[in-house]
């Protein structure tokens, strides 16, 4: 299993530029996950990013833990260094009654579409985005197709009327 | 479907920042040049792109909920339909998160295999691409010499496995079967051909000045706002950023074999075109190292709970049958976890991110496919160039609907 320790030595970092800003970290599989709690992604994305060269947004996608769990949904973000190729794992976790984030468009262009998406899908709501929009899924579409208590065949026929 | 008129809360209104002379065309979703369905929206001033709105989900059907009903092994069929040009690279994520989770060994035979279908496949994908991009630019005979290459690796996909669009060959702790007798002397017969290939495309595109004249220049990106724009593949490489996964984060035995990452500097169409013509040699290069490395040993990693037996051991042995049985029957637990196993397929970073809740059925299966991402930076490509280079730009950008709509 591939080693873990540089990784780690950024969560330290991260913790002495600002201990709020992890809550928790995990360590499986030869990846690392932080814990970091919604208020403050976006600083710890800018500080990643210009600090520590993860300048590359590879991904962000939602999950939903059920919802019979509190919290309910966990946003990952995955970023991609292109100066020292490590790869991180930043995660929020956020309730139902509160499912909003601050939005990372403004530390990475990418993040618009993936946020939309996640937004399209969960019901995640990122402030301050520049165009939380439906994506893949129509823009009259009732629901939030990947949370758990939405059925695989939807509620109704759609019809594309 | 979704269109910018529609005004939801928090929706910028590009209506009103609109120029007096500003006229709106939808391009597509039946357009043959955003090759499948997709639809731009496109602001002009005259003939010149004011702003460019992709607007996607035509083909959405769900996939990515649907993992979550499926088995661990009944989710390889669906990977195959996400990016169809490319299914073998969907395939080996897909397996390869899970052997991730699992934490189980895959014997050598079965990496070298992976390692030359997946190249085969990347060559089959550009083959596409060479052919429907020249295509889009009026050059039409390229599309027949390409397919026709194409056309040799499908037969040796199909030999393998026994698709041709829709392989599934690539199973969770290693392959569907071993290679058919003789599949080698027919897979060498087709990378030597193929060197006559790479120089007809040399000579009636790349030396082609109508075609040089219609990439060189146009649909420019600097290298930081590739990565700014999450870019990655050729894309990437066409800016001048030395990025690929087979090199940073090596797979299946990707760091021992030899070959190089070709990186171009201009950042324009026609520096992705010529990042993908180099890498065709690379692929040829890897399928020929890939088969003197081959060598007779098991194909399938050694576990049998997750592992479908031989037909021949369960004809034989007890357990076998019983294992077999209940891998069919009820599949196989994953321990829970998540995990994010990135590959280079033949449009870029592919990423599956796997979460795991210790059943048979995955918890979460998110793909992030690489034609996604770099059409979402389209518009920053776009702006201020002519609805003619657009049209090349798209066609540089490789992208396949399928995957981007999931």
């Amino acid at each position: 299993m591939a080693n873990t320790d540089a990784l780690l030595e950024f969560v330290e970092k991260l913790k002495s530029e600002n201990a709020s800003w992890v809550t928790d970290v995990k360590d499986a599989l030869g990846e690392v996950t932080v814990i970091v709690p919604g208020e403050s992604i976006n600083a710890v994305c800018e500080y990643l990013k210009t600090a520590q060269g993860f300048d590359l947004l590879a991904d962000i996608c939602g999950a939903d833990r059920g919802p019979e769990e509190d919290p309910r949904f966990e946003v990952n973000y995955h970023l991609f260094s292109t100066k020292h190729f490590n790869r991180l794992r930043l995660k929020v976790l956020l309730s139902e009654d509160k499912p909003n984030v601050r939005t990372v468009t403004n530390v990475w262009n990418t993040a618009n579409w993936h946020e939309r998406e996640t937004y399209d899908l969960f019901g995640v709501i990122f402030d301050g985005h520049p165009d939380l929009r439906r994506i893949l899924l129509p823009s009259d579409f009732d629901g939030h197709a990947l949370r758990k208590d939405y059925p695989l065949r939807g509620y109704e026929p759609y019809s594309m009327n | 479907m979704s269109t910018v008129l529609d005004k939801l809360p928090g929706t910028v209104d590009v209506l009103d920042q609109s120029l007096e002379s500003e006229m709106t065309l939808s391009m597509g979703p039946q357009h043959p040049s955003t090759h499948g369905v997709l639809r731009l929206d496109l602001r002009l001033d005259g003939e010149l792109v004011v702003r460019a709105i992709p607007d996607i989900g035509y083909l959405h059907t769900g996939m990515e909920k649907l993992f979550e009903y499926k088995k661990y092994q009944q989710g390889i069929v669906i990977t195959d339909r996400m990016d169809y040009l490319n299914p073998l690279g969907n395939n080996l994520v897909y397996v390869m998160a899970a052997e991730k989770l699992l934490q189980i060994e895959i014997p050598e035979r079965a990496q070298i295999i992976r390692v030359l279908f997946c190249e085969l496949q990347r060559i089959a994908s550009h083959m596409v691409w060479l052919g429907t991009h020249a295509l889009d630019l009026g050059a039409m005979s390229m599309i027949f010499y390409c397919f026709r290459q194409r056309e040799k690796i499908m037969n040796l996909i199909e030999a393998a496995s026994g698709g041709r669009m829709t392989p599934s060959y690539f199973r969770i702790g290693g392959l569907m079967m071993d290679l058919p007798a003789g599949f080698e002397r027919r897979c060498k017969q087709f990378l030597d051909d193929f060197t006559e290939a790479l120089d007809t495309f040399d000579t009636l595109v790349t030396g082609n000045t109508i075609w040089q004249s219609r990439t060189k220049g146009v649909g420019i990106i600097s290298a930081e706002d590739a990565i700014d724009w999450g870019l990655t593949g050729p894309c990437l490489r066409g800016s001048g950023v030395n990025i690929d996964v087979r090199r940073t984060n090596p797979y299946c035995g990707y760091e021992t074999y030899d070959f190089e990452v070709p990186v171009e500097t201009d950042g324009d169409v026609w520096s992705r075109f010529k990042v993908r013509m180099r890498e065709l040699v690379e692929s040829q290069k890897i399928c020929r190292q890939a088969l003197e490395r081959l060598t007779p040993g098991p194909i399938k990693a050694d576990a049998p709970k997750v592992v479908l037996p031989d037909r021949d051991d369960m004809r034989k042995h007890m357990d076998s049958l019983i294992h077999h049985f209940l891998i069919v029957a009820e599949g196989f637990n994953i321990p829970e976890g998540e995990v994010y196993m990135p590959i280079e397929a033949s449009k870029g970073e592919l990423g599956v991110y796997m979460k795991s809740n210790g059943t048979s059925k995955p918890d979460r299966v998110h793909f992030r496919g690489p034609s996604f991402i770099n059409l979402s930076a389209l518009p920053a490509m776009s702006e201020g160039e002519m609805i003619a280079d657009v049209v090349a730009i798209i066609g540089s950008l490789d992208i396949v609907l399928g995957e981007i709509d999931r």
